[in-house]
């Protein structure tokens, strides 16, 4: 009964609002890490296209009454956790040994 | 018994062993023993093998197998040996011949550096050309061919410091292998006609076959070419006379008694190919006697003593060739086992005689070594009167013997060989003249140094002499009431050639009177030539004097060499070059350095790829996950 209520209430909302709503804040993501210059926005942006992602999975599985899409957000956080992690320790190493945020300065590894 | 053949070349090929690794750590002394005595077991064997077959008549032909060597498919060739009257009769010449020739060089090459490598060479020479003779198929053969073209090669150059005579040694290789390519495009056909190499089953195929098919004579003629080059028959007979850089037991051995006559008896043992096509015996023929005359020519006017003995070679051969041309198998067979006593004795009596002039060859420089030299002249003298055909010496026999079939079979044959005795009888007696007699006209240095040379170089020669006394007897003709030896000897193995075609025969009464005529003719010719050079003490003109056209034409040799170097050396080098410039230079090389390039070029530019830049790095990520998801989608 609660169940079919919320489902119901949910179905207001048409699916294609979420996956519009996704993909724009993925691609917003993309260019961010694309464009911006400063390491932390960059892994801001990271950030945003895991959780666009994670909006996604949730959404659809509400929609199908099929719980295994939330349970993968669970998964996709815990590793996002660990990636922001280790992600923030070497940035620190970064600044720490070039002295400024800048991905650009970082192109020693070349031809 | 009979299986003691595979004694015969195994005694040379162990010489050649033992004195080729161990020569450096060996004395002279031993390695000449060695070497010879290789030989001299090698003829004890022969020896004992032709005793054997002349005890059982019948049963003349035996093949010993030692072991299967090539198989191919439908194709087998094992190296088994075959042993018959024909192949008894070149042991015997090329072990003993070859015996005296090893004995003489121990004294001639004495003081040789390279005395042992010397020794293991002819060691090596006498194993291939035993197993030429010896071999029961035409591959044995070819192996045998080819191993004595490489030794004559290795001696001719054996002296190798000198350019001259690697050039010499170079000419000779080549010009046989030439003469090889004919040969081995015989072998070709005969295999693919007869299925088989071995004589036994080819001649026995060959049998059923009607004369004068285009495949035989295609065959024949060019086992011949193969021939012409191992034999030195026009055109391919440059290589003889510049083949005398090498030492004189050399010349004596390979290009006098042995080496050239492979030639015969490849035609010898596949007479009954060559009696089912006429057409080539008539080439065979030809060219005999048109080289037996053409070289006679040149020898008129040749001033190196061992020079007119080549020239003399390469005639003699031609009158071999003329009697196998005309069928009389066993007369050239003759005419081989006389030439090689006599004409082996002329060229070790010439080493003797350049022996003791300490190098000199020109005979204009020699002169009345009659005196200092007395065994030398005696011996060279019985040789002289041999290779004339003079009786009852062996020369007049065999000769006389090939003259008479060709005065049955062509009257032109006959009289252009009784025209190269002539010539023959002339240069050989002038030879002998300017060398021997007058007065002496060398240095006061060499006349100081003239001395008769030591037992082992005399000794040889005394027997060689002897044996170019009595050699002739084996042959003794039908018309002096005598048993010929030899031809009831060789019957077997001319047998079935005999059946279709006898060589011509003529009466006794004309065969004396053609005998006469030729002993007549070739005396005066004798007396012309002692006119000349004796009594009126006429010398040859020195090198730089002008002659009138024909002699200089003779003198030059025909200016054969000359063509041969425009005709085809100067092209094939021309060609050669631009090969080498545009093909190799450019081409090959210019294709392989081009993919090196290539690659340079492509990693250089591969590499560019690698900015360094992160954000680079991360757009070609998202952009290579973009187009595999719309790959997948569609």
């Amino acid at each position: 009964m609660v169940q079919d209520t919320m489902a119901q209430s949910l179905h207001g909302i048409p699916i294609n609002a979420y996956l519009t709503l996704s993909a724009v804040l993925f691609s917003i993501g993309v260019l961010g890490v694309l464009y911006r210059r400063n390491i932390i926005v960059i892994f801001m942006c990271i950030e945003l296209m895991l959780n666009a992602v994670n909006l996604l999975l949730a959404a659809f599985g509400a929609y199908r009454g099929d719980s295994n899409g939330q349970i993968f957000v669970f998964f996709i956080m815990a590793v996002a956790a660990a990636e922001v992690a280790v992600g923030l320790a070497i940035l620190v190493m970064i600044y720490r040994n070039t002295k400024n945020t800048d991905i650009d300065s970082l192109s020693k590894l070349k031809w | 018994m009979i299986k003691l053949v595979a004694l015969v070349p195994l005694f040379p090929l162990m010489g050649f062993i033992i004195t080729g690794l161990f020569g450096k750590s060996l004395s002279k002394t031993a390695g000449g023993i060695i070497a010879s005595g290789a030989i001299l077991l090698s003829f004890v064997v022969s020896l004992l093998l032709f005793i054997q077959l002349l005890e059982v008549p019948d049963n003349t032909s035996h093949t010993i197998h030692l072991f299967d060597w090539i198989k191919a498919g439908k194709f087998s060739a094992d190296l088994s040996l075959l042993i018959d009257p024909l192949s008894s009769v070149f042991l015997l010449i090329i072990t003993g011949v070859g015996f005296l020739i090893h004995v003489y060089s121990t004294g001639y090459m004495h003081n040789d550096e390279g005395h042992n490598k010397f020794f293991s060479y002819l060691n090596l020479f006498v194993f291939f050309m035993l197993l030429l003779v010896l071999g029961s198929n035409y591959l044995v053969m070819f192996v045998g061919w080819e191993g004595v073209g490489l030794c004559s090669y290795l001696l001719i150059g054996f002296w190798f410091k000198n350019t001259n005579y690697n050039n010499a040694a170079k000419k000779a290789f080549i010009m046989n292998r030439i003469g090889d390519l004919g040969f081995l495009l015989g072998i070709f056909l005969i295999y693919i006609t007869f299925g088989s190499v071995s004589y036994s089953e080819v001649f026995a195929q060959a049998k059923f076959y009607t004369a004068d098919e285009p495949v035989l004579i295609a065959i024949t003629l060019f086992l011949f070419v193969g021939a012409m080059g191992k034999s030195a028959q026009l055109p391919l007979f440059t290589w003889l006379p510049d083949a005398m850089a090498g030492p004189t037991p050399v010349s004596a051995l390979i290009h006098a008694a042995t080496m050239v006559t492979a030639g015969i008896y490849m035609i010898a043992r596949s007479n009954v190919l060559y009696t089912l096509a006429p057409v080539s015996l008539h080439v065979v023929a030809l060219i005999g006697v048109i080289t037996a005359v053409f070289a006679a020519t040149i020898g008129l006017l040749q001033n190196d003593i061992k020079k007119v003995l080549a020239y003399s070679t390469v005639s003699q051969l031609g009158y071999m060739f003329l009697a196998l041309g005309i069928g009389a198998y066993t007369s050239a067979v003759f005419h081989v086992i006389t030439h090689a006593f006599f004409k082996a004795l002329l060229f070790l009596g010439a080493g003797s005689v350049i022996h003791a002039m300490g190098g000199e060859q020109d005979i204009r420089k020699m002169g009345g070594l009659k005196s200092h030299l007395p065994t030398t002249f005696a011996t060279f003298l019985i040789g002289t009167i041999a290779i004339a055909g003079i009786p009852p010496f062996a020369g007049f026999f065999s000769k006389d013997e090939i003259l008479a079939h060709a005065f049955a079979h062509n009257k032109i044959f006959w009289l252009l060989g009784v025209g190269g005795s002539v010539l023959t009888a002339f240069y050989m007696f002038r030879l002998l003249f300017l060398t021997f007699y007058g007065k002496f006209r060398g240095t006061h240095h060499q006349k100081e140094h003239l001395h008769e040379s030591p037992k082992s170089i005399t000794i040889p020669l005394v027997i060689l002499a002897g044996l170019s006394i009595v050699g002739g007897f084996i042959g003794l003709p039908e018309a002096f009431h005598a048993t010929h030896f030899l031809k009831s000897f060789l019957t077997p193995v001319f047998a079935d050639s005999d059946l279709r075609m006898l060589p011509a025969e003529i009466s006794h009464a004309t065969e004396y009177a053609l005998m006469a005529l030729a002993i007549v003719i070739v005396l005066v010719v004798v007396l012309l030539a002692r006119n000349k050079y004796v009594v009126k003490g006429e010398l040859p003109l020195a090198d730089g004097v002008a002659l009138s056209p024909t002699s200089k034409l003779i003198a030059n040799k025909y200016y054969v060499d000359e063509i041969y170097d425009n005709l085809i050396v100067k092209p094939l080098h021309w060609i050669s070059g631009i090969f080498y410039r545009v093909m190799d230079i450019e081409v090959v090389d210019g294709f392989v350095n081009f993919i090196g390039k290539a690659v340079v070029w492509g990693s250089g530019s591969a590499r560019l790829a690698q900015t360094g830049k992160i954000g680079y790095y991360v757009f070609v990520m998202v952009l290579s996950v973009a187009l595999l998801l719309l790959y997948i989608s569609y």
